[in-house]
């Protein structure tokens, strides 16, 4: 029987981290992206890196968008999405207003959860765009239209689905006017700006926030204090601190939508105990968790609905059903040794909870293999402890000083763990913020989480071969050559996670051809062909190999453990069609069962009978 | 012996200068024992120990010497008898010689097992090598031990010594220990042998390995530079988390009086349209459906196979980049180690090579990799070198997954440089931080790095097995309390808190936090996580014992204190009652024998109303107040009363207290209209 593996092999105790997370996870978001359509848009270019031309400030705008949606399917399902085109020739909203154009798909409400269809029509989206939707300046000083204002005011429209109290409401605003009343009469302007920002600051002031993605001209920075400052509310000091470097590259904007999108969660609230009496208040985030495909829903074939899932215990003496806590048992000394449930997790339980200090180590005390899983980011909050700020501050700015990192046992995992905490100072890029100032909590394992594997590799009293000076040097002229340009740790998308959501959507919108992914892990061949690069691998390999590189020497005994050799047709002893049909087969060995399997490509795992009728199923065919 | 079978001896001194240490020693190899038991319950064991008075063993008594040399056990299979045997450890009397002993224990292995026997041959030493060896009949010691471990490492036997050097004391020679010293480590160059020093009863526990794991390969193949060039490499996990075994299930449903019953508990799915019906779907009418937005997409395993992503076993190289590029906590994974194919010399040269560059220019090496074939996805990760410091140990690399772009969640926060200066340390706290971090060091020069990950050990682990081995003699035994050796993990070392203390003290003083008095819900909360005595306290309540250390009495010591732990024990509800029954009993005892000031009693009082507030026990509170205020009218202590005005204290108004019946503007005045009849009287 298949099951869904996840669910068998969960641990009854799973880290609550998990749950936690996803808890918070649930809460919704409701977005409209609203963006500006205006000509000044198709006409602004700037510079693409990726494909190294001239791209339309709309073009930016559509694709970064695009991008984030199809993360927000995959991460973030249950949020609610809306597009507002505005500066439109055409207009569709619910308001009936001019130059504002409510972009949507079949099956779906305005604004709703993304589905496959709209995020492949949004892709499009640029392709029909002027025969459908068109591109007309709507912010005329005669007629007094505003198309801004008209924007907001459908997008807050909008979203007045959902309560403020269980959901996060955001609008996302792209242009690249920084002054959308500029040309215009003074008191025609004055007039306009003033009735703008109030529609923006009444939005405001149901719960909706407006957050601005600027694009600037080449040539002319976009500037933001010539009005958006106060539609988004920004007072001077914060003018500095929030505003991201308006967007230059296609590359940044991304960046930037994709660190914005995400609302910042709290994974947890941690007490971290400096010493006695001294506590102060951290949140902790989940920055790095690996992404994963999502749970299987198990369905009917004929009616693709789900099917509901029980799961049963059943006494194998009785066969009754066994309901409530079961206990378990730990074989040991000739006997059963019972635990309740309730006793399993008092023996986990030992700690408090709480993170506490317990000393500080050089940076080079903590090796590259003290690693267990994703680490945590801690950042000081004073919201329930006023000071912790400046006690964290002040202990982060010694320890990247002093290049040391701190030692302490938390006791919010189970089982609870030594944790390294290393300082790390805030890097900026371009883009905005690469690496955040704070914390980072790497958990440490336990001496019998190591394991000693260089030992067995030793030979005592025989030393292991060491290069010599010359081929170190070839080796580091190897490196050079090999060096990776601008390197980031995570520049690499998940090729799996890619081609299966591929899947989902051509399954989805039922289309033939699968979407093409990439697999940007592969090593880069072209690079790897460069003349130089080759004679430098060659001199390298000459160095250690000598001239006969497929000589290699084998030094000592062939290894004995390495010996299970497939097994081929000839090794076969018996005549197992024969032995099956007269039900003989039970006879053999499992060893030679398994030797019939492997000769035809079959599964070996399993029990002697599971293995038996996959013989004869074999042989019937 | 069956070749993934160990044959182990344990060669433990017990002389003097270890005795104090012997516990530790003891519960170290009992936990060792007890997890053979479980896990490799075929291995074998035997024990010896030296530095006793008496002498029992082969080799004395077949060609003499070899005293205070004591076998408690021959190599057997793994039993009860020796798991209890090793928690009982004779205490010795004279230094012993761990030389002799060493040639015992080589005796009794190579006796028992022949060279081309399989399995494995072990011998751990744990001793505190501190006490002067015999010299040999013939030649130095430094032949006989050279002869001794070439023996050894010809029959293929593993030697394992730990060496406590917590205590030693003034009496130790110098000279003793260093020669000692020089003696291990000709074995460990001449036979397969560590020693490992250790200072604390902690990491004595965690520097023997008490889970023998088979070391499996994750990938044996290419590492791939280019086409062209590939060296052959194996990969084995280097960590990987020792859980807590999976227990069984059992069911109690078959009658006693059947013997055969098996207990076992079978897990069933039952697949259904929907929860009522009793219909049950067939595997083959199941389909896998994936989310995606709103919807549920069916695929089927066909589709599966034929569309998902493909992959092909091999380790490729992508290229080599400036190691403070990759950012320690980037790391996703417990780490694997790459270590050269044993049997190529020239792969054990390219790795050599590549991994001494990568240390000396301080590079590293981001590479692509598939452990199997057909495996769902690939790895990205990086290699980082691991220069061998021991001359026969090949060098290898470490491998450690990182991140994919989905995998990040970037969320901004703000720079520290831009928070309100308020926030923000001033020079002398600075200061105060810099010393902090400098002296609270858990690696200085001359010691032992404390907490090492590598011999620290699972403070769970170790209470289960403890807990385990409780309940095979008794099923219901108590949970034991915390292991005394384990509080160093746990809390800071009060040897290097109380070394330090004028600098804890400082930053204490440097660092007020106090509780933001705006939320009245949360900061509620934080009363309780730690009650005024210390927040040490708290934790230790809870940790280490169930019954010692919780406070169960309000004392006459510290009555606030006892009262507020009390009152916040969440173990039943029935505390936050009895804390307040014994406050008003010791508040009605101390206005009673009040001579003088009665701040004592007002304070209590205070507290009290502050407790019932927080547990919302208006009524107690109210009730009690009426009544002490009758006793003070009783026993004419009028002075007390006052001070009741001067400091405010009032009943527990309904704004405070839903469940009060009294009014807030009768509060305030409750004294004030009481008292003044009174007065006049």
């Amino acid at each position: 029987m298949e099951l869904d593996p996840d669910d068998v092999f969960r641990d009854e105790d799973e880290d609550p981290e998990n749950d936690f997370f996803q808890e918070k996870e649930a809460s919704k978001e409701f977005v409209v992206y609203l963006i500006d359509a205006s000509p000044k848009m198709f006409s602004s270019t700037c510079h693409s890196e990726e494909e190294d031309k001239q791209e339309s400030h709309f073009h930016i705008a559509v694709s970064c968008i695009a991008q984030s949606l199809k993360s927000h399917i995959i991460n973030r399902s249950n949020d609610e999405i809306a597009f507002c085109f505005f500066n439109t020739r055409e207009k569709k909203n619910l308001q009936d207003l001019n130059g504002v154009y409510v972009f949507n798909v079949p099956e779906r409400e305005c604004i709703d959860r993304p589905t496959a269809r709209l995020i492949k029509e949004f892709d499009l989206i640029e392709e029909s765009f002027d025969k459908d939707i068109g591109s007309q300046t709507g912010i005329v000083s005669d007629s007094r239209e505003n198309s801004l204002y008209s924007a907001l005011w459908v997008a807050q429209a909008l979203l007045r689905k959902g309560s403020s109290k269980t959901a996060d409401k955001r609008m996302f605003l792209f242009t690249n006017e920084d002054d959308p009343f500029g040309n215009m009469r003074i008191s025609v302007k004055e007039d306009m700006t003033r009735t703008t920002l109030q529609r923006a600051k009444d939005a405001q002031d149901l719960g909706i926030s407006i957050e601005l993605l600027p694009l600037s001209q080449p040539d002319k920075q976009f500037n933001i204090i010539l009005f958006y400052k106060d539609l988004i509310g920004l007072n001077s000091d914060e003018l500095t601190e929030f505003m991201p470097s308006v967007g230059q590259k296609l590359e940044d904007m991304k960046d930037q939508l994709k660190k914005r999108v995400l609302a910042k969660r709290i994974a947890k609230r941690i007490t971290f105990m400096i010493c006695d009496g001294l506590s102060i208040e951290l949140n902790g985030y989940a920055l790095l968790r690996p992404a994963i495909p999502g749970s299987i829903t198990w369905l009917d074939s004929t009616t693709n609905l789900p099917v509901k899932v029980e799961r049963s215990y059943i006494c194998t003496d009785t066969g009754a059903i066994m309901q409530g806590l079961i206990q378990r048992i730990q074989p040991y000394k000739n006997q059963n040794v019972m635990f309740t449930m309730e006793e399993l997790s008092q023996v986990k339980r030992i700690s408090t909870g709480h993170l506490r200090l317990l000393g500080f180590k050089p940076l080079n005390c903590l090796k590259d293999y003290h690693n267990l899983k994703p680490s945590t980011f801690l950042y000081p909050s004073d919201k329930e402890v006023i000071g912790s700020t400046r006690a964290f501050i002040a202990l982060h700015r010694s320890m990247i000083q002093l290049q040391r990192f701190a030692v302490a046992f938390y006791g919010g995992t189970t089982p609870p763990r030594l944790v390294a905490l290393v300082a790390q100072e805030e890097i900026e890029s371009d883009g905005g913020q690469v690496e955040p100032p704070g914390m980072n909590m790497i958990y440490l394992p336990y001496a019998n989480d190591i394991r000693d594997v260089e030992e067995l590799h030793s030979k005592p009293g025989v030393a292991a071969p060491r290069p010599s000076d010359d081929q170190l040097k070839k080796a580091s002229a190897l490196m050079r050559r090999l060096e990776l340009n601008d390197f980031s740790v995570c520049q690499f998308a998940n090729p799996a996670l890619q081609r299966h959501y591929a899947i989902l959507q051509a399954i989805a919108l039922d289309e033939n051809e699968l979407r093409d992914t990439r697999d940007e892990t592969l090593p880069d061949e072209e690079g790897m062909n460069r003349p130089a690069v080759v004679k430098a691998i060659e001199q390298f390999k000459q160095s250690i190999y000598g001239d006969d590189p497929d000589e290699e020497s084998d030094s000592g005994a062939k290894d004995k453990t390495r010996k299970r050799k497939a097994c081929n047709a000839d090794d076969v002893k018996y005549d197992y069609i024969e032995l099956a049909k007269t039900g003989k087969l039970k006879d053999l060995t499992v060893v030679e069962l398994k030797t019939y399997l492997t000769a035809n490509n079959l599964p070996v795992g399993g029990k002697k009978e599971v293995l038996i009728n996959r013989i004869l199923t074999h042989i019937g065919k | 012996m069956a070749r993934n079978r160990e044959g182990l001896v344990l060669l433990i001194d017990v002389g003097p200068a270890m005795h104090s240490v012997l516990p530790d020693v003891e519960k170290a190899c009992s936990l060792l024992l007890q997890k053979k038991l479980i896990y490799n319950k075929y291995d074998e064991v035997g024990i010896v120990v030296f530095g006793t008075e008496e002498t029992g063993n082969e080799l004395a008594r077949e060609i003499g010497g070899y005293e205070h040399v004591t076998v408690l056990r021959n190599i057997r299979v793994v039993d009860e008898v020796v798991a209890e045997h090793v928690k009982q450890l004779p205490r010795g009397t004279v230094a012993g010689d761990f030389l002799d002993a060493v040639i015992v224990e080589m005796d009794m292995l190579i006796k028992m097992y022949s060279a081309g026997q399989k399995g494995k041959k072990r011998m751990c030493l744990i001793t505190n090598a501190a006490c002067p060896t015999k010299d040999p009949f013939e030649g130095t010691k430094d032949d006989q031990v050279s002869t001794i471990a070439t023996k050894m490492a010809a029959e293929g036997i593993k030697m394992e010594s730990i060496v406590m050097r917590s205590n030693l004391i003034g009496d130790a020679h110098e000279k003793v220990i260093e020669e000692n010293d020089h003696l291990l480590n000709l074995f460990s160059s001449n036979a397969i042998a560590k020693t490992v020093n250790v200072e604390s009863p902690l990491s004595l526990l965690g520097s023997l390995k008490t889970r023998r794991v088979a070391p499996v390969t994750l990938f044996r193949g290419d590492l791939e530079i280019n086409p062209t060039m590939k060296i052959k490499v194996w990969v084995y996990k280097k960590v990987a988390e020792e859980r807590l075994s999976t227990l069984q299930l059992y069911s109690d449903k078959a009658p006693p009086t059947d013997k055969f019953a098996k207990h076992e508990v079978k897990i069933d799915y039952d697949y259904k349209v929907t929860a009522e019906s009793t219909q049950v779907i067939a595997p083959e009418e199941r389909v896998k459906g994936f989310r995606y937005g709103p919807q549920v997409i069916p695929i089927s395993p066909d589709e599966i196979e034929t569309l998902k992503f493909k992959t092909d076993k091999g380790m490729k190289l992508l290229g080599f980049t400036e190691a403070s590029n990759i950012l320690r906590h980037y790391y996703m994974k417990d780490v694997n180690i790459v270590v050269p194919d044993p049997s190529k010399e020239k792969s054990v040269l390219a790795v050599s090579a590549i991994a001494r560059e990568m240390k000396e220019t301080n590079k590293v090496a981001i590479v692509r990799c598939v452990w199997r074939n057909g495996q769902d996805n690939v790895v990205v990760g990086v290699l980082t070198p691991n220069v061998s410091e021991r001359e026969d140990t090949p060098d290898s690399f470490y491998f450690n997954v990182l991140p994919f772009a989905e995998d990040v969640r970037e969320f901004p926060f703000p720079s520290f440089n831009k928070l309100p200066s308020s926030w923000k340390p001033d020079e002398q706290q600075q200061a105060v931080a810099d010393n902090l971090v400098k002296m609270l060091d858990l690696a200085p020069s001359a010691k032992e790095e404390v907490l090492l990950p590598d011999l620290t050990p699972n403070p769970v682990l170790q209470r289960f097995y403890e807990y385990l081995e409780l309940k095979s003699k008794s099923t219901d035994a108590a949970l034991p309390p915390m292991d005394e050796t384990f509080k160093r993990i746990m809390e800071q070392d009060p040897e290097l808190s109380s070394n330090n203390k004028s600098i804890m003290d400082a930053f204490r003083g440097s660092f007020e936090v106090k509780e933001n008095p705006k939320l009245k819900k949360a900061s509620k909360r934080l009363l309780r996580d730690k009650p005024s005595g210390s927040d040490d306290e708290d934790n230790r309540m809870i940790t280490y014992d169930a019954n010692k250390h919780k406070i169960d009495i309000v004392g006459d010591a510290n009555p606030i204190q006892d009262f507020e732990a009390m009152i916040s024990r969440r173990d039943n509800h029935d505390w936050a009652i009895k804390a307040i029954t014994q406050m008003k009993k010791r508040i009605v005892k101390l206005v009673e024998n009040c001579t003088d000031e009665g701040d004592k009693a007002l304070e209590c009082v205070l507290a009290l109303r502050k407790g019932c507030v927080l547990e919302q026990e208006p009524k107690q509170f109210n009730e009690f107040l009426n009544h002490l205020f009758e006793l003070c009218q009783e026993r004419k202590l009028s002075h007390f009363l006052k001070h009741f005005t001067s400091k405010k204290i009032t009943l527990i108004p309904k704004s405070e207290a839903p469940d009060s019946d009294v009014v807030d503007e009768n509060a305030d005045d409750y004294f004030t209209v009481k008292q003044e009849p009174m007065l006049e009287s």
